[in-house]
């Protein structure tokens, strides 16, 4: 079937910083009615590249075709003048004003006033055209991660955008929510619209996607013409130019139990609250937990760490009461963490990543000597780990932020495993990393496992959880609904599960 | 067409070369105002110079003014580290000259009433930051309003007592009773004013820097200024660093109040600091926050300060003149910081 003329064509695109070349000579072109896929590593120039055609870089060398015609795209601006809309990983919103004053930011009303009802007007018409309604008038503060995804696609279509550019838009939405949004896609380009999907998730690239292309250090890599018709396994050898094979998980004999919370309650504080929750990890076990995000898992995860004490129930680490719920008491205990939200609760993005990897033990003698700093031992500490764990970065001392999401989830993963933690609780190990370091991250886990070290991960992904996982358990609403023996479980009965609609399992 | 470009790495020459930029910025952006007042440009430069630098008594004046802005510059830079916002550096340094000026009058041996005088001064700065942190901490009031605004509840304080229960009987001005001859602070160089409190103000610059750069408490400050989340899943207790912060900042201010009155003035009157606590502001902004850039950055507005007054006399341009020139100074390394983060990139214009 010959394709229609493009929609957006860009023809030799090359952008360099300093040394480091993010693209290089890439060619990429999508038609109207178009799914297109961007497929890629970390650092394999997908996000560069989209920063060039939605103008936040300029590129060193080649061009830009919007319907056949050369464009030059300096601002954000200027791109959804040429019809190209992005909507980012992180969403850019305004949290206090409405949906519809959202919307309706940076376009120019008659004579100064807002056009209230002409917004009301397309708002509902883009709505019923692909399933995305909206109520105009609730604060984006109060909508869902998927709600507010939801209005940065409309806000790009209410601007007339015909290329929708969306980076790892999946990354952030539960199961069910993505299959609401791929309906949308699939709506948008049966009117002629252009899609760039950019994921890491194969199996969504292969549902959805009518071609893709695949990115290595910067430079095209493949392209694959039908990908619903191509393995998974073809794909990622395009995107890691080699192999990847699943970790498999080996037998092993669990031993007493690291990890006990019984009846534990939490007044909702901030988010649900737990309800009674009791549960027991033991030594060289993996126990998930599954459920759909804010259903307890995150007070469940503070109350662990040690930043928030229960109102009621009893912990123990390795067969030791939790008294006082402090992250240094249970950290002493044995605890080690692996936070679900790097960049807030992990890491200091602005200073050196030595800082950040000896953060949680800077007052052990390890890293200081009556108040002292050791700054040799801290620096030998962050070389060692770097090496060890293969942490691409010009060194210690490099600024955290400048790594990549996988570089830097293996050095919050280095920063704990280094001190042999007897349990360790892991919240989306691998969110937004690509399939070589979540291979890599899995592999440690089961490392860990062998070693003796009890495991909780918390998560999402149920498929993840399936492989990596002795037992699951299911959360619903600040409750463990059920536990599951991965080899009883299967991924109807855990979503089931999920949704509160099986009792106890 | 010029674009912003956002950076991935900060070149380490930055550190000199973003405040000699600013500066320069702030000299070349002032001439304007020089040449408007009807002076030469060089020639006023010129006295400001030779006036700050241009011989040794000059260069000790310049010294003796730079100190208490290097205590305030090391207040500011410590509390800003922790992203705590101590606007109050002024208020800390009258509470800490009040404090110094009472305990000097008692009569005592000469080095214990220094010593006495500076823990006094301390102490008092301290209480005064404890204020805005402890409103932070306990109910999460801005700092910024908070230090700022408390500054002229001290100021007029301060008026209160020396118009009355304190005021200088023999005087008869509203100003506070001498402290002892024997706690005036030694003086170092004979014919200067060079004092004590000069040295203490150089040698507590590395001792700060090495404070924040290598013990665990700078390690805290740090730490939470950047990520304070990160900071208390990694087991600190950010409101206790916050606190520790905030009374180490207000004792540096104070400090700066101890050396005006044991070193300068020997007693306490309204204008004993012509803003010092604000010029704490620009010098640590200057110095990027470095402990140890806080002494050249305090030696400039020092000159610029003694110049500004020499120039006045010699081309009858007002000596607000060094206001402006810090002002400016401030605004241009708050652009210069831009840098830090961003490049700038020529574009092509469209077609």
């Amino acid at each position: 079937m010959p394709r229609p003329a493009p929609l957006i064509e860009m023809r030799g695109i090359s952008k360099s910083f300093g040394a480091v070349k993010a693209n290089e000579a890439v060619d990429l072109s999508v038609a109207p009615g178009e799914i297109l896929g961007l497929l890629g590593e970390n650092g394999a120039g997908k996000t560069t590249l989209m920063n060039v055609l939605f103008g936040a870089y300029a590129p060193d060398a080649g061009e830009i075709l919007v319907q056949g015609r050369p464009v030059t795209i300096n601002s954000s601006a200027d791109a959804l003048a040429a019809g190209i809309g992005m909507v980012h990983q992180h969403f850019h919103l305004a949290p206090r004003l409405s949906v519809l004053e959202n919307l309706l930011i940076g376009i120019p009303g008659k004579s100064g006033r807002i056009d209230r009802a002409g917004g009301l007007a397309r708002l509902g018409e883009i709505g019923r055209q692909h399933g995305l309604t909206l109520d105009p008038d609730l604060p984006v503060s109060a909508l869902s991660v998927g709600e507010q995804q939801r209005l940065e696609i409309v806000k790009a279509l209410f601007r007339g955008a015909r290329l929708l550019i969306l980076d790892e838009p999946t990354a952030v939405l539960a199961p069910t929510e993505v299959d609401g949004l791929f309906s949308a896609l699939r709506s948008m380009a049966a009117q002629g619209l252009g899609i760039i999907f950019i994921s890491h998730k194969l199996n969504e690239v292969r549902a959805l996607t009518h071609r893709c292309v695949v990115l290595r250090h910067g430079r095209v890599a493949g392209r694959v013409d039908a990908p619903a018709s191509t393995t998974s396994s073809e794909m990622a050898r395009l995107m890691c130019g080699h192999e990847i094979v699943p970790p498999a998980r080996g037998p092993s004999t669990p031993g007493a139990a690291v990890l006990t919370l019984d009846d534990i309650s939490t007044s909702r504080h901030s988010g649900m609250a737990l309800r009674d929750v009791s549960l027991a990890v033991r030594a060289g076990e993996i126990l998930g937990i599954a459920g759909v995000s804010g259903n307890g898992q995150r007070a469940l995860a503070e109350v662990i760490s040690g930043v928030r004490a229960p109102d009621a129930g009893r912990m123990t680490i390795a067969g030791k009461i939790v008294s006082r719920f402090s992250p240094r008491e249970v950290q002493a205990l044995g605890l080690g963490r692996i936070p679900e939200d790097r960049m807030t609760t992990g890491l200091v993005t602005n200073l050196p990543l030595a800082d950040s990897m000896v953060l949680p033990r800077i007052g052990t003698d390890a890293f200081s000597r009556n108040g002292l700093l050791r700054p040799d031992a801290i620096r030998a500490f962050a070389e060692a780990q770097i090496k060890a764990y293969d942490i691409r970065c010009p060194g210690p001392m490099t600024r955290a932020g400048a790594l990549s999401g996988g570089n830097l989830q293996k050095a919050l993963l280095a920063r704990e495993l280094a001190f042999d933690p007897k349990v360790l609780i892991v919240s989306q190990p691998t969110r937004g990393l690509d399939i070589g370091a979540a291979r890599f991250i899995h592999e440690k886990f089961l490392d860990m496992r062998a070693k003796g070290c009890g495991i909780i991960v918390l998560g999402e992904d149920l498929e993840e959880l399936l492989m990596l996982c002795d037992r699951i358990a299911v959360m619903y609403e600040g409750r463990i609904v059920g536990t599951l023996a991965s080899a009883d479980a299967t991924i109807a009965r855990l979503g089931l599960m999920m949704t509160g609609a099986e009792g106890h399992g | 067409m010029f674009r912003l470009e956002a950076r991935t790495n900060t070149p380490a020459w930055f550190n000199l070369a973003l405040p000699l930029l600013a500066i320069g910025a702030a000299l070349v952006l002032c001439s304007g105002l020089i040449a408007l007042a009807g002076a030469g440009v060089i020639e006023a430069y010129g006295v400001m110079f030779s006036a700050s630098l241009g011989d040794s008594y000059a260069i000790t004046e310049t010294l003796v003014r730079a100190t208490p802005m290097i205590f305030t510059g090391l207040a500011v830079a410590v509390a800003f580290r922790a992203k705590f916002w101590n606007i109050g550096a002024e208020g800390q340094l009258l509470a800490g000259a009040v404090a110094s000026c009472a305990v000097g009058a008692i009569p005592m041996p000469g080095p214990l009433a220094i010593l006495l005088m500076a823990v006094a001064g301390a102490a008092a700065g301290a209480a005064v930051a404890l204020v805005p942190a402890t409103l932070r901490v306990k109910f999460r009031v801005d700092d910024v309003v908070s230090s700022l605004l408390l500054n002229s509840v001290i100021f007029y304080a301060l008026m209160a007592l020396i118009e009355g229960p304190w005021k200088d009987s023999f005087s008869g001005y509203p100003i506070s009773p001498p402290i002892e001859d024997s706690a005036n602070f030694p003086v170092l160089l004979e014919g200067t004013r060079l004092h004590l409190g000069v040295v203490a103000a150089f040698l507590a610059a590395p001792v700060i820097w090495f404070l924040v750069m290598r013990t665990t408490l700078g390690f805290r400050i740090r730490i939470i200024g950047e990520n304070p989340e990160a900071a208390r899943y990694g087991g600190i207790h950010v409101e206790r660093v916050l606190i520790s912060t905030a009374l180490l900042s207000g004792a540096l201010a104070g400090l700066a109040g101890v050396g005006e009155v044991g070193g300068v003035h020997f007693q306490v009157m309204s204008d004993i600091s012509p803003g010092y606590g604000y010029s704490g502001i620009v010098v640590a902004m200057l110095a990027r926050l470095n402990p140890l850039g806080v002494v050249p950055a305090a030696l400039f507005l020092a000159a610029v300060m003694t110049g500004a007054e020499a120039m006045s006399r010699a081309t009858g341009v007002p000596a607000f003149l060094s206001d402006v020139i810090q002002g400016t100074a401030l605004l241009a390394m708050l652009v210069a910081l831009l840098f830090t983060a961003y490049r700038i990139r020529r574009v092509g214009t469209a077609k």
